[in-house]
C-alpha cells in the first residue's frame, strides 16, 4: 500500500468521521422541535456538543495528520466536556425553577426539599 | 460522481438542515431558555462546520478561533439561567 493510498484513506475516513457529527447535530436539531419541555430539549441538545465535537476534531486530527493539531485539539475536547455540563445543568435547575417544565412528569424530585427551604427566590442569596 | 462528492454533499446538507431547524427552535421559543438551549446547540454547530472546513480544506487557520469558542461559549446560556430566566417565571 503506497503513501497515496493511505492518504486517501485517511481523507475518506475523515469525510465519514465529519458525516457522523453533522448528523448528530441533526438528531439534536429535530430534537429541539420535537421534544416538549427544556430538560428533554437540553438531553437532545448535549449530543452533538460532546460527541459532535469529539467526531469533528477526529476528524480534523485524521486529516491534517500532525501533532502539534492533536495537541490543540485535546483541550477543546476537555473544554467541551467540562463547560457544556456545566450549562446543561444551571440551565435546567432555572427551568426547574421558573416552572416551565411540569414537574408531575419527574419520576424522581430530588429538588423539592430545596425548593420548600428556598421558597422565596427574590430575597438573600439562592443555591446553584 | 465519486464518493467523495456524495460525502459532501451529504455533510453540507445535513449542517444546513441542523442550522435551520434549530435557527426556527430560536425564534418560536417559547421559554428564553428553549432560545438559550437552542442557541448553545446553533453555537456547536458553528464549531463543527469550522472544524468540518478545516478537515476538508486541509488548513489550520480557524484552529484558535474553535478553541475560543470552545472557552466562551459556555457564559452565554450560563449568563441567561442566572440573570436573564428568573424574571421569566410563568406561573
Amino acid at each position: 500500500m503506497t503513501d497515496v493510498d493511505i492518504a486517501a484513506l485517511l481523507d475518506g475516513a475523515a469525510l465519514v468521521l465529519i458525516l457522523l457529527g453533522a448528523l448528530l447535530c441533526v438528531t439534536a436539531a429535530i430534537g429541539l422541535v420535537r421534544f416538549r419541555d427544556v430538560p428533554s430539549r437540553l438531553h437532545a441538545a448535549t449530543k452533538p456538543q460532546v460527541l459532535g465535537v469529539i467526531l469533528i476534531c477526529g476528524a480534523i486530527a485524521l486529516s491534517l495528520r500532525s501533532w502539534a493539531v492533536v495537541a490543540f485539539l485535546v483541550p477543546i475536547v476537555l473544554i467541551q466536556l467540562a463547560a457544556s455540563p456545566l450549562a446543561a445543568q444551571m440551565v435546567g435547575r432555572q427551568a426547574y425553577r421558573n416552572r416551565t417544565m411540569n414537574r408531575d412528569d419527574l419520576a424522581v424530585d430530588e429538588l423539592a426539599d430545596a425548593e420548600i427551604e428556598t421558597s422565596r427566590p427574590e430575597t438573600g442569596a439562592d443555591p446553584g | 460522481m465519486t464518493v467523495t462528492t456524495i460525502l459532501l454533499i451529504a455533510i453540507y446538507a445535513a449542517f444546513t438542515v441542523a442550522a435551520l431547524i434549530t435557527l426556527w427552535r430560536i425564534v418560536v421559543g417559547p421559554s428564553i431558555l428553549d432560545r438559550a438551549v437552542a442557541s448553545d446547540v446553533l453555537l456547536t454547530e458553528v464549531i463543527c462546520v469550522l472544524g468540518a472546513d478545516m478537515a476538508i480544506g486541509h488548513h489550520t487557520r480557524t484552529l484558535p478561533v474553535l478553541l475560543i469558542i470552545a472557552a466562551v461559549g459556555i457564559f452565554g446560556s450560563i449568563a441567561i439561567a442566572r440573570f436573564v430566566a428568573r424574571k421569566d417565571v410563568t406561573k
